[in-house]
């Protein structure tokens, strides 16, 4: 049964396959109909697939999940790397998630591209996608996880590139893949170190072998936080979070399904992987929660000063996935596995939402200009709502459950008032003000300049999932995943009720400051404040990593396009050449000058010989 | 068998020797190819002369023999620099060395 | 006596190519590729072997043929072949048609006598991958050169004699090294043993004075690394490519390159052991700037070719550091990332090749936007310049990351350093797609394209980089055959270092301070956290 899982990634990988090779046989483009059955429907039958095997594990004792040994990928002296899948109760989560909200996004990208000349193209990369983000997460060693991180990564960049016409979007696109190459690399180099010491790179054998033995704390540390900077850069975390924002640049199916539900939380699945690895190290494990304490409230505030809708989602992402790593910094593991499923299901929906309003608008984004539209589409408006109180973590809603999770591990991890719970809770007053700006400032208030010449862009294909999301993003929290065959099972503190009311409250406030500011705001986006300018750029993230790294490098680069070295072989051919000038100039073609030369060569010769 | 320096012989090397000099910067100074071709001739038979100078010294034929030769050679040295010459005016209508540099560096 | 004849082969195939010119125009190529064919048909005799020897086997090579040539001075005319040559024929025999596929149209002038030289660079390359006599090896060696110096002066661009004459130069100087150091070595061993040969074999076990030893390995290196190329000796790589026609690119950065790490794997390891434990610190540290230097560079470039000549030059840093980690995985890589990039080099040459062909120029400011009207080439083009980049799944990053994992036992830092080239092949892998292909359509090319009827890949060209592409991701997938076809070649190279090192071992003082593996200092390892 187990074994029918190996074709979960494979199905996308020939709908990929079909796609691309398309053009080799048949000259002109296929026909929508035909793609979009290819490109959704390997997708769906992956999803299917992962459903009904995780039925029937569901039933079954956890020790029966398996590995499944594809072939030897690479067998050097004792470098040992198998493509090889290994399943447990925190890949089947991963897998439902991926394939199931990658089915409803892509099934909502038929109708989102349907005027889009590349149509194919659009869907052979979303299906590359999906393979590689399935690899990332059925990787039973730490190379063959790098394969779908690596594979993910391209695949963000074509699509945030892929209305290539725009050269902005290129820049967009290469900024997302080089920025997180550079945690890639980090983490490329954690392998090597856990490569050295462990000689293995099998995530099961090095979890064995550290419970085993003796194990040297710094190494552990630097290994840690050297992975940390791979899911650092994928996960957009401080500090390598300026890409993600831009990443916007990509259709707005791409940004749901890549950006926010799967790819970018590819981090805080391998942080949650590697936990037995973090547990060891108190550094490390510090390290990750203040990353992700630290990343959300910067990004919270700066969602609070995009004009662009996108743009706020976007913050709103890196700022959720700072929430997921505060739950895996305290040590909260199925905490941060659980937001990320009820994220990936909410976020889905208000990017799709937000797909359907732009589209509706004729591709307008700025939210100053929209306002009222809450007539003109209604069920899109609906669903934003639902998003909205969900990103919120308004009660009953699945975010409430996963986020409320959150709070509390960070509250019990220090045993009471601490800076880390702390950082939550002005999160979440943070996160209530600025998703509910959005909504208000989109679907309720005046009629803005785009408004007016709405049309309801919704298809039924785009309907469907929307609402399908709709319900998962308000019921998901009845849904916490069966981790504790991974994780282990902690155990359950009783929590004073106050904690639990600030935790309820703080978006009550956050939506009560928003209906204060923002409901009735004037079109005033262009005019901010310095401080909400200062928001607005992301915290001038970009403006010091340009001045302190692209421009030095671009500087150094181009005075030195030359190849100074060059000129060293430049210099020699130089002076010989000159040399070359010098005796070449003796030879005059002058008989007698030659001759003469000869004879007062003869006599000085001749001189020295009788002189010696 | 040590041989006694008989004053034929220095005056016979001062004569060769200046005659030699005297050809030499003959050759160097004048610019007409014809007169540096008399030079030459004036120079190989120094050379000669030196030969015969030394072959009656030493009692020895080879100084002779090589006479003939030196001489042998200028003529057949001669012939040929002569007709360069004649090609060298057909050419450039000139007999100045000096014109003939198409050679240099 | 295959061997002999896939020499031979190529040797006559060239002068037929050559004389048929004045029969009908279009000869050579048709027998160029028949020839190349034919050896390549030559070559799967020994398809038998890659299974049946293995490690541990007492005769080293698979086949080998022995004449005498010049007794009097011990020179043979001596031939063999192993897993590491195999290979590397099985590389040189399949670039060389896939550039003859690639350029069937290229060539305008003097057809028969380009193809001539190109049969013969090739029978020069097979010659220096299969020869086990030291002169033997070196005459090879200066024969690859010369015909290849033709291609490059008489069928290159706009500034090709100074390109011809600056490869001439580099490579000639340093052969004249390597000769050196070749009788040197002979002399030696006469010296020692009173047998004068030059058979590497016998070679291989010469007993060197230490001093002598590094001299000599030196000599060998500095001509090695020349064709690798390495830093500081690379400057001519980027003005023999860009000169070089599309076929001359192909076969110098697939194949000629090759030679100088497959002489520093056959030849300087082996030979020199002592020695090259002692310089490898300095010839990681050459490698991991190279790695760095070639991409910053590749990334300031506005010539297209230039571009992915120094591209090459960061990639071949990575085959250096591997061999000289001399750690089994290490040089297992180096030998993979040989192949690799002689694939994914060659593609990417023959790619820019494709594209001045139809657009007459390799300037980036005057190209862009070129996917909307050339999707096939863009497509073909991504996946090179992914490859390129070292995506995992592909050859490219099999040989990277068993070259970091390898070279990391040996030197943490030299390691960590090259990794950061990883971004910088990013760096450049995408500027190139950005500048080229996506973007706007260039107003300067919507002319030419009109009036030139830029077409897309046909199907022939669209069949060979395909073809290569397919085998690139295949050595991504499924890189273990390779493994143990060169399995047999490193192991003798890694013994006879770990033999040494662990005489070394037993005798401390002999220990210099940098040649042994260090283990971390745990003090000090805060500072790699990037």
């Amino acid at each position: 049964m187990q074994g029918l899982l190996a074709w979960v990634p494979l199905l996308p990988l020939i709908g990929f396959l079909i796609l691309v090779a398309i053009p080799l046989f048949h000259r002109s483009e296929p026909p929508q109909k035909f793609v979009a059955c290819i490109g959704v429907g390997s997708v769906g039958l992956a999803a299917l697939l992962t459903m009904i095997v995780a039925f029937t594990l569901f039933w079954k004792t956890p020790s029966e999940l398996v590995n499944i040994s594809l072939w030897q990928w690479m067998l050097v002296d004792n470098l040992q790397v198998g493509f090889n899948f290994h399943i447990d109760w925190l890949t089947i989560v991963m897998l439902l998630i991926i394939t199931g909200v990658g089915f409803l996004i892509h099934l909502y990208s038929v109708g989102y591209m349907r005027d889009d000349m590349d149509f194919r193209r659009y869907f052979a990369y979303l299906n590359l996608f999906v393979c590689a983000m399935l690899i990332l997460v059925l990787a039973d060693n730490l190379v063959l996880l790098y394969l779908g991180w690596e594979g993910v990564g391209l695949c963000s960049y074509l699509l945030i590139g892929f209305w290539y016409k725009e050269p902005a979007n290129g820049t967009a696109a290469q900024k997302a893949f080089i920025v997180t190459r550079i945690g890639d690399t980090a983490m490329a180099i954690g392998l090597f170190l856990l490569f050295y010491e462990f000689s293995t790179l099998n995530i099961q054998q090095l979890i064995s072998v550290i419970d085993g033995q003796e194990v040297n704390t710094e190494i552990i540390t630097l290994a840690c936080l050297l992975l940390l900077g791979g899911a650092v850069g994928k996960s957009a975390q401080l500090p390598l979070q300026t890409w993600l924002p831009d990443a916007m640049a990509g259709p707005t199916p791409v940004s749901a399904l890549i950006h926010a539900a799967t790819m970018v939380t590819a981090g805080v699945y391998l942080i949650a992987r590697m936990h037995p690895l973090y547990m060891l190290s108190e550094v490390a494990m510090n390290a990750v929660a203040f990353v992700g304490a630290t990343t959300l409230l910067i990004s919270g505030f700066s969602a609070i000063a995009q004009s662009d809708i996108k743009r706020v989602l976007a913050y709103s992402t890196i700022s959720q996935i700072g929430y997921m790593f505060l739950a895996l910094g305290v040590g909260a593991w199925s905490g941060a596995i659980f937001h990320l499923m009820t994220h990936a299901f909410f976020k889905a929906l208000l990017f799709l939402s937000a797909g359907s309003v732009i589209l509706s608008l004729h591709h307008e984004q700025n939210i100053f200009s929209m306002g009222g539209l809450y007539r003109k589409i209604p069920l899109t408006f609906i669903c934003f709502t639902i998003g909205c109180a969900c990103l919120a973590a308004l009660p009953f809603t699945s975010g409430f459950y996963s986020k409320d999770h959150i709070l509390l591990s960070a509250w019990e991890y220090h045993q009471g008032v601490n800076i880390l719970w702390l950082a939550g809770i002005l999160g979440a007053l943070v996160t209530g003000v600025y998703s509910f700006r959005l909504l208000f400032l989109v679907f309720l208030g005046k009629e803005g300049t785009a408004s007016t010449h709405c049309k309801d862009a919704n298809t039924p294909v785009m309907s469907i999932p929307l609402c399908i999301l709709a319900a998962l993003a308000l019921f998901g929290g009845l849904l916490a995943p069966p981790l504790q065959a991974v994780f282990g099972v902690r155990p359950d503190e009783d929590h004073s009720a106050w904690i639990e009311g600030v935790a309820i409250a703080m978006p009550l406030i956050g939506l009560a400051i928003a209906w204060r500011l923002f409901l009735h705001e004037q079109k005033s986006g262009e005019q901010r404040s310095p401080l909400m300018q200062f928001w607005f750029s992301g915290w001038g993230f970009d403006w010091l990593y340009g001045h302190l790294l692209v421009r030095p490098f671009k500087y150094l680069s181009q005075i030195n396009h030359n190849d100074i070295i060059d000129s060293l072989y430049k210099g020699t051919a130089a002076v010989s050449r000159q040399m070359n000038a010098l005796l070449s100039a003796s030879q005059n073609g002058q008989v007698r000058w030659y001759l003469t030369s000869f004879a007062v060569g003869s006599i000085l010769f001749l001189a020295l010989l009788v002189a010696l | 068998m040590p041989i006694e320096t008989a004053p034929g012989l220095e005056a016979g090397i001062m004569l060769s020797s200046i005659l030699f000099c005297l050809g030499l910067a003959g050759l160097m100074m004048r610019r007409n190819v014809i007169f540096m071709l008399m030079c030459v001739e004036i120079c190989t038979n120094a050379a000669a002369l030196m030969f015969v100078v030394a072959g009656a010294h030493w009692g020895n034929v080879d100084g002779q023999v090589m006479f003939v030769f030196v001489v042998t050679l200028a003529a057949a040295e001669v012939a040929i620099a002569l007709a360069l010459v004649l090609q060298f005016y057909h050419r450039k209508h000139t007999v100045d060395i000096d014109q003939l540099n198409e050679l240099r560096g | 006596m295959t061997l002999l004849a896939i020499i031979i082969i190529l040797f006559t195939g060239g002068i037929i190519a050559w004389l048929s010119e004045r029969y009908f125009k279009a000869g050579g190529r048709w027998i160029s590729l028949i020839t190349l064919l034919l050896t390549a048909m030559l070559l799967t005799n020994y398809f038998t072997f890659i299974h049946s020897t293995g490690v541990g086997t007492a005769e080293p090579w698979w086949d080998s043929l022995q004449i005498s040539w010049i007794p009097r001075f011990g020179i043979d005319f001596h031939l063999a072949i192993d897993g590491l040559s195999f290979l590397m024929l099985a590389l040189t025999l399949a670039m060389g048609i896939f550039g003859v596929l690639m350029t069937w149209n290229d060539i305008s002038f003097r057809r028969g006598f380009f193809y001539f030289n190109y049969l013969w660079t090739l029978a020069g390359v097979v010659g220096v991958f299969t020869a086990i006599d030291l002169f033997l090896f070196f005459f090879f060696w200066e024969v690859m050169l010369i015909p290849m110096l033709f291609l490059i002066a008489v069928w290159g661009y706009e500034q090709r004699i100074y390109a011809a004459i600056k490869f001439f130069i580099f490579t000639q100087a340093s052969s004249l090294l390597m000769l050196i150091a070749i009788v040197g070595l002979v002399y030696i061993h006469y010296t020692n043993t009173g047998q004068l040969t030059f058979n590497y074999n016998a070679l291989l076990n010469a007993r060197l004075p230490p001093g002598i030893a590094y001299w000599l390995m030196l000599g060998f290196f500095v001509a090695f690394i020349v064709k690798l190329p390495a830093l500081p000796f690379h400057t001519w790589l980027p003005d023999a490519h860009t000169q070089a026609p599309t076929a001359g690119s192909i076969l110098l950065a697939a194949i000629l390159l090759k030679t100088g790490a497959y002489g520093l794997l056959r030849f300087n390891l082996p030979l020199f052991p002592e020695s090259s434990i002692e310089f490898a610190p300095v010839a990681m540290t050459i490698g991991a700037i190279s790695i760095i230097y070639g991409a910053m560079l590749a990334f300031a470039q506005r010539d297209m070719k230039r571009l992915v000549a120094y591209s090459s030059v960061s990639h071949m840093g990575f085959v250096l550091l591997g061999l000289y980690a001399l750690d089994t995985i290490a040089i297992q890589g180096a030998v993979m990332q040989m192949i690799a990039h002689g694939l994914s080099t060659a593609a990417l040459f023959a790619l820019v090749g494709a594209l001045q062909h139809r657009l007459h120029t390799r300037d980036m400011q005057q190209l862009g936007g070129l996917w909307g009207r050339l999707p096939k080439l863009s497509a073909i083009a991504l996946f090179f310049a992914v490859a390129s980049l070292g995506l995992p799944g592909l050859g490219n990053f099999v040989a990277e990351f068993t070259v970091l994992v390898g070279s990391f036992r040996t030197n943490h830092w030299m390691t960590a350093l090259a990794a950061i080239g990883l971004i910088g092949a990013a760096l450049y892998a995408l500027l190139m797609m950005q500048k080229v292909f996506f973007g706007k359509l260039n107003k300067r090319l919507e002319k030419p394209i009109r009036e030139h009827e830029a077409t897309d890949l046909n199907i022939r060209e669209s069949c060979a980089l395909l073809t290569l592409a397919a085998l690139l991701v295949f050595i991504g997938l499924h890189p273990q055959p390779i493994f143990n076809i060169a399995e047999q070649t490193v192991q003798r190279s890694t013994t006879k270092i770990e033999a040494v090192l662990n005489i070394q071992k037993f005798s401390p003082e002999k220990i210099s301070s940098q040649t042994h593996p260090t283990r971390l200092e745990h003090t000090s390892i805060e500072d790699t956290t990037p």
